[in-house]
């Protein structure tokens, strides 16, 4: 079994971090998995992507067209996606930017207000984060502990006194799931 | 040793300096670039040879100059930098020193884009450069096999004294995947007996690829090709996945092999039983094994990146007795599991209506 994950926003809101950051913790608790960014013209001022694929054998496609779980950080991202997630799939949104209903009634749909969270943990630069907490949490992905372990390993050093605010962010992203009693599975 | 999740390009760099590569040299191009920062970081720091040259014209040159002093020596690009690289590649092939390229394809022809291609494949298989020779061309299709056949190419090309090509694309470049790296092993300390490096007590030797008298140089040409039918009888790789029991078989290499996985694992669950025969090895070609597996097949579906050259080493070993279909998308667009699948579906359907035959001459191209 095969689990796809989208991440994607604007560039810079750290959508391809927060894949590596989901990445390595899967590989870490002993899984499949591959990342791919978009790298093409795309990453000039557009939106960001990539795709993360985790399972328990040797991962085929590392690309998907409809994925089973995306996490949309702006309205494009959300415009895109909504109509490629996988019936049955989960789309994660900030709705602190997106202010647009759902039209599909077959995925489940998760408002999150990611950039008040963020800023709450002092930084709207903590969006991806947020939502990767919410993400794993709503999914049995990987356990929690599995990413913070990877974000205090794999934050670049240079973005050293930030570490601290992921983490807090991590919590809270998955503090917002647990609270609003989203059914998780 | 524990895996780690690398980048493609940064892995296939480290797999190179742990298989003792010597001297690299190179230009910066996308979707390689990595490649390159990586071994300006790690080379100086190993006490080896990085240098970015002015042109990948100079790269390969230099690649040539250090082959022949015996160094193992690489270098990395993607499409239109091993088309300005072809002429330096005749010139070692003709001098029969060994060397590792990397080509990280992107979408062509002319400067196209910098998204994932196969369409370098009769470049790198057939006319690497002008005059009569094969690189051998391995393409990967994980990074786990990437670092492997990266780490096993410098032996290969001394072994042959030839031209290793790993081919890749810019997905097998950018993406990240857990590896295993191999253990680091030192420069080699012998050069070899062919090598040249100042001949202070010993007869002097000669590279060249110049060879005026006609006679002289068909016996260098016939030299070259009986090395080539023994890397062709030896060097064959390749993988089955699903074919034992299948009725329909999937041909494709590299990025789009791994992708053709996942379809052939859906066109399964849609009550196809389709299997993959992935070429490692794009030359030599696996023909031989590729005919043994034909014979018990009711279609074949190739699918590439490109507008189909490996196709005719398909049909080459088909020979005509099966139908050949063949799903390519050109200009950096990545086929995706889902039209994989339904191509292989409806291979399947098609056959069974009985139009099997027409099927053969469809060259189908996706908008």
């Amino acid at each position: 079994m095969e689990t796809s994950i989208i991440i994607s926003g604007f560039g810079g809101q750290g959508a391809l971090f927060a894949g590596q950051v989901l990445a390595h913790a899967a590989m870490e608790s002993g899984k499949e998995v591959t990342w791919i960014p978009s790298y093409g013209p795309e990453m000039r001022g557009g939106t960001a992507h990539c795709t993360v694929v985790i399972g328990d054998e040797p991962i085929g496609s590392p690309l998907v067209r409809n994925p089973h779980c995306v996490i949309a950080m702006n309205l494009p991202s959300v415009d895109k996606y909504e109509p490629l997630v996988a019936a049955g799939g989960r789309l994660l949104y900030d709705s602190s930017l997106v202010k647009r209903p759902l039209h599909r009634t077959d995925i489940l749909g998760v408002a999150i207000p990611a950039h008040d969270i963020a800023l709450r943990c002092g930084s709207q630069q903590l969006v991806n984060i947020t939502m990767l907490g919410a993400l794993v949490t709503l999914c049995p992905l990987v356990e929690l502990a599995a990413v913070e372990q990877a974000l205090r390993i794999h934050l670049p050093e240079r973005h050293a006194e930030l570490l601290r605010p992921n983490i807090l962010a991590l919590h809270a992203g998955a503090a917002y799931i647990r609270e609003q009693r989203i059914a998780t599975s | 040793m524990a895996r780690a999740l690398w980048k493609g390009n940064e892995a296939l760099a480290e797999a190179a300096i742990r298989a003792g590569v010597d001297a690299f040299f190179g230009y910066p191009i996308t979707p390689q670039t990595e490649l390159l920062e990586y071994m300006a970081r790690r080379m100086p720091e190993l006490g080896r040879v990085f240098l970015q040259a002015e042109s990948e014209i100079a790269a390969i040159n230099m690649v040539y100059g250090a082959a022949c002093a015996g160094a193992r020596a690489m270098t990395s690009s993607s499409s239109p930098g091993i088309s300005l690289m072809q002429e330096g590649l005749s010139y070692i092939a003709g001098s029969e020193v060994p060397c590792v390229v990397v080509d990280i394809m992107r979408g062509g022809p002319g400067l196209g884009n910098i998204q994932p291609s196969q369409a370098d494949y009769f470049q790198l298989t057939r006319s690497a450069g002008h005059g009569d020779f094969h690189p051998l061309v391995l393409a990967p299709a994980t990074l786990q096999e990437a670092v492997d056949l990266m780490y096993a190419s410098f032996d290969l090309a001394f072994r042959y004294r030839t031209i290793v090509i790993i081919a890749g694309d810019g997905a097998l470049g950018q993406m990240m995947e857990p590896v295993e790296m191999p253990p680091m092993r030192p420069p080699a300390q012998d050069r070899p007996d062919w090598a040249v490096f100042g001949a202070k007590g010993r007869p002097p030797r000669a590279i060249t690829s110049l060879y005026l008298d006609a006679e002289e140089l068909e016996q260098v040409n016939q030299r070259l090709q009986a090395k080539l039918k023994v890397i062709a009888a030896g060097e064959q790789r390749w993988e089955c996945y699903l074919t034992e029991d299948a009725d329909y078989l999937v041909v494709a290499f590299g990025t789009v092999a791994r992708i053709a996985k996942s379809a052939v694992r859906a066109a399964r669950a849609m009550g196809v039983r389709a299997g993959l025969f992935r070429p490692i090895s794009l030359w030599p070609y696996p023909s031989g094994m590729l005919g043994t597996l034909i014979a018990q097949m009711r279609g074949v579906l190739v699918v590439e990146m490109n507008a189909g050259q490996m196709l005719e080493d398909v049909r080459m070993a088909v020979c005509g007795r099966v139908p050949v279909r063949f799903l390519g998308r050109m200009g950096g667009v990545i086929p995706l599991p889902d039209e994989i699948a339904a191509e292989i579906v409806h291979m399947a359907r098609t056959r069974q209506r009985g139009n099997g035959h027409g099927a053969q001459r469809l060259l189908q191209f996706k908008e």
